[in-house]
């Protein structure tokens, strides 16, 4: 019934990586870079073509920080908690946005445009306080450059 | 070739970050509109290390420095620098030009490195294996193929003196040993990149600026031990690092530097990569080595080690990415040549990621017993923003504080020890007097809290204890009793915990109530945080002799607290305030105090 879920591609890659030891973090991986996050559907099936039982896929999913389990925004805003960015003020970002977009960590605008997450580190700490949207990072941020930064993804 | 001039781009994660790709492809562009396309090459490389100027264009051969480049610069570069010869000033770090024999080692951030991992980056191209042949890139393959034993190969090792930079030090010839001397006819060898500590970078430059070095030197490993598969596990976050390790996997294959009897040598050997998934746990050997056998990234009781029972079962040698870029030039230029730089306890360099409230912060490599003075003043220009420096955390959330009374302990893995600190992997986080101790504690055990993967109870209750009793004391209702119970579970947890996650974590709350007692005492007994971080604990005040009556603060103000008429003080309504200091950034006239 959910043939259709997995792309063309997604099912030949997991047919390549089948009989592979430690195919599943791999398969997931891929997953979710093509629907955007691992869901129910896309789990069960998983575990029917790699043959390993969905408890096995949810212990995973639900240990590792990079699998996310809700559909994510249009653009993904990743603002970084990592130390340099925590003592350069990080969490001014979290704050300013949920002041202006109502967004909170984990959660998503009502029109579906912005989720939001926050990390540990995305590696550039030289450019504190540091967001990224959608991969493009955003270095040195002020409070005032966030609604000019919003602005250019609609 | 016959250049008359190279142009170097820096293309790591911090200069792409800032258009450094567009800088790129306009200047090929600029070259080739002014017709000197011929006479230029432009190269994108890996990290310059000066993250803070970035993005970063060096041209060669007169080893200009241009420094906050913007793609509209292009141009100029161009028709000044490469048509007339002349250095475009305003964009140079110094701002004036250069004596004809200045070098770029003039620039004070760069006068006491010393690259020997960082060799590489910023000089040539990661994704062209020609340029790393011609900087003596695979020359210690050749080496460690034709003319030396395994045996010799960990001789080598043994007399550089490495030790593994992931953290704990540990001598990489013994692991290597080991593994050669176990049992069994399968054995692997493992690049940990999963570089989880939350503010060091070292290890995505080097892959990004520089990754045949680590090939290399995993296939040396491979031909010591009597390995024939390798494995990179890398962190999903690092996609440009990823990208950057496939194209080089793919170009050594082409060259048969990897694969089926590797130079015709005999020698199989090849690398696939494994991704992480954000797990900083998974930075421990054995939970990474769980991790790419597809489970949950959970550590195993040592022994057995992995050099006797690793992936798979098999014999495993795990090293991280820095250990790793070392070995080539250790087998190329011999272990004893190596051995020259550093101290009687440990060899070689370290790379450093300098960030936090530093003026230049960035990559630095330096040989081991440099002092943090030197490092946090002389490289990094000592405290942005005109305050006073007050500690320097390395070791990351495993390491502990470093006051200005240590700043001259030489640094080595034994010197940081001894100072309640350790190596790390890195991580170098500068604090100024803004900075509170207590809730820079809790800030790294919330992370260690949120990172523990639960099996062992000593580090999944100790840890969120431990923050409890932090959070309790930032928000103004600690006790004396706190400190006791602080220390007691502290040590609970390094006795009891099973891997260094737990072992380590308390340290944070350790080194910081070693030497900073008195910010503890102040939360507790006084109530005030004397940095002026802790929201709970801060009044914002408004000082009526320097207060003109603009009511720039009143109409700022996002919940209406302060009041007062125009040309007249005002105050601020304390039980309504927030706390969020934006009247304080917003008064042009110094009258809004924190007490």
């Amino acid at each position: 019934m959910s043939q259709n879920i997995f792309s063309d591609d997604l099912l030949s890659y997991i047919d390549e990586w089948k009989d592979k030891p430690g195919n599943l973090i791999m398969v997931l991986h891929r997953v979710q870079s093509e629907i955007g996050y691992i869901s129910r559907e896309a789990a069960d099936e998983v575990s029917r073509l790699l043959d390993v039982p969905l408890s096995t896929i949810w212990g995973v999913v639900t240990f590792y920080h990079f699998f996310k389990l809700t559909k994510p925004g249009k653009y993904n805003i990743q603002v970084c908690l990592g130390t340099a960015c925590y003592l350069k003020g990080g969490d001014m970002i979290v704050e300013e946005l949920e002041k202006l977009k109502g967004l909170k960590v984990d959660g998503l605008t009502d029109d579906g445009l912005f989720s939001l997450q926050a990390v540990r580190c995305v590696g550039c700490c030289g450019l504190a306080p540091v967001m990224t949207i959608g991969g493009e990072v955003f270095g040195k941020v002020t409070k005032d450059q966030i609604p000019g930064i919003l602005d250019k993804f609609s | 070739m016959g250049f008359r001039n190279y142009i170097l781009v820096c293309g790591g994660t911090g200069c792409e970050s800032s258009k450094a790709d567009l800088i790129y492809k306009t200047l090929i562009e600029e070259a080739a509109a002014q017709g000197v396309a011929d006479q230029v090459q432009v190269i994108k490389t890996g990290c310059f290390g000066f993250c803070e100027q970035g993005p970063i264009v060096k041209i060669l051969p007169e080893d200009s420095f241009y420094v906050k480049v913007r793609p509209e610069d292009a141009r100029e570069l161009i028709s000044e620098h490469v048509i007339k010869g002349r250095e475009v000033t305003r964009l140079l770090y110094n701002k004036t030009p250069k004596k004809p024999l200045e070098q770029v080692e003039d620039i004070q951030f760069y006068q006491k490195q010393l690259r020997v991992v960082l060799r590489n980056c910023g000089v040539i191209d990661p994704e062209n294996i020609d340029d790393y042949i011609a900087n003596d890139g695979y020359v210690a393959l050749e080496k460690a193929l034709f003319e030396m034993s395994g045996d010799d190969i960990i001789n080598e090792m043994k007399l550089s003196g490495l030790r593994g930079r992931g953290g704990a030090g540990f001598p990489t010839w013994m692991k290597w040993n080991f593994t050669k001397q176990a049992e069994g006819d399968v054995k692997y060898v493992v690049c940990n990149a999963d570089e989880g500590d939350p503010g060091a970078y070292m290890d995505r430059s080097t892959l990004e600026g520089d990754p045949h070095s680590v090939l290399e030197a995993m296939t040396i490993c491979g031909k010591a031990i009597g390995a024939h598969q390798g494995f990179i596990y890398i962190r999903a976050e690092y996609p440009l690092a990823i990208h950057r390790l496939e194209v080089a996997m793919k170009q050594a294959r082409e060259y048969g530097l990897l694969g089926k009897n590797i130079l015709g040598s005999g020698f199989d050997y090849d690398i696939e990569i494994r991704l992480g998934a954000g797990a900083f746990v998974c930075g421990e050997e054995t939970a990474l080595l769980q991790s790419i056998e597809g489970h949950r990234g959970m550590p195993l009781p040592r022994p057995p080690f992995p050099a006797s029972k690793g992936l798979w079962g098999k014999p495993t040698v795990i090293n991280n990415v820095e250990t790793w870029a070392n070995v080539p030039v250790i087998i190329a230029r011999g272990g004893a040549e190596f051995a020259k730089v550093g101290t009687q306890d440990s060899r070689g360099t370290k790379v450093f990621a300098l960030t936090g409230k530093v003026k230049n912060s960035g990559l630095v490599e330096v040989p081991m017993g440099t002092t943090l003075r030197e490092i946090v003043f002389d490289i990094g220009g000592g405290i942005a923003g005109g305050r006073k420096f007050k500690a320097v955390q390395t070791g990351g959330p495993s390491g502990g504080v470093i006051t200005e009374e240590n700043l001259d302990t030489p640094i080595d893995f034994g010197g940081l020890q001894r100072i309640g600190s350790m190596m790390g992997s890195g991580g170098m986080i500068v604090m100024d007097d803004s900075d509170c101790i207590v809730d820079v504690a809790k800030f790294y055990l919330e992370f260690t809290r949120d990172e523990s993967c639960g099996k062992c109870f000593p580090c999944r209750i100790g840890g969120k204890s431990l923050y409890n009793l932090l959070d309790k004391i930032t928000i103004g209702n600690g006790t004396e009793e706190d400190l006791e119970e602080l220390k007691t579970i502290a040590h609970a947890m390094q006795k009891g915990s099973l891997c260094a996650l737990g072992q380590t974590a308390p340290n944070p709350v350790l080194s910081t109530m070693r030497y900073f007692p008195e910010e503890y005492e102040a939360h507790i007994r006084d109530k005030k945080c004397p940095a002026g971080k802790c929201k709970k604990l801060i009044r914002y005040q408004i000082d009526p002799s320097k207060c003109i009556g603009c009511t720039a603060c009143s109409r700022k103000c996002p919940v209406g607290a302060i009041s007062g008429e125009l040309k007249k003080p005002h105050s601020i309504n304390q039980s309504a305030c927030i706390k969020c200091g934006v009247c304080r950034q917003t008064c042009k006239f110094s009258a809004i105090t924190i007490e």
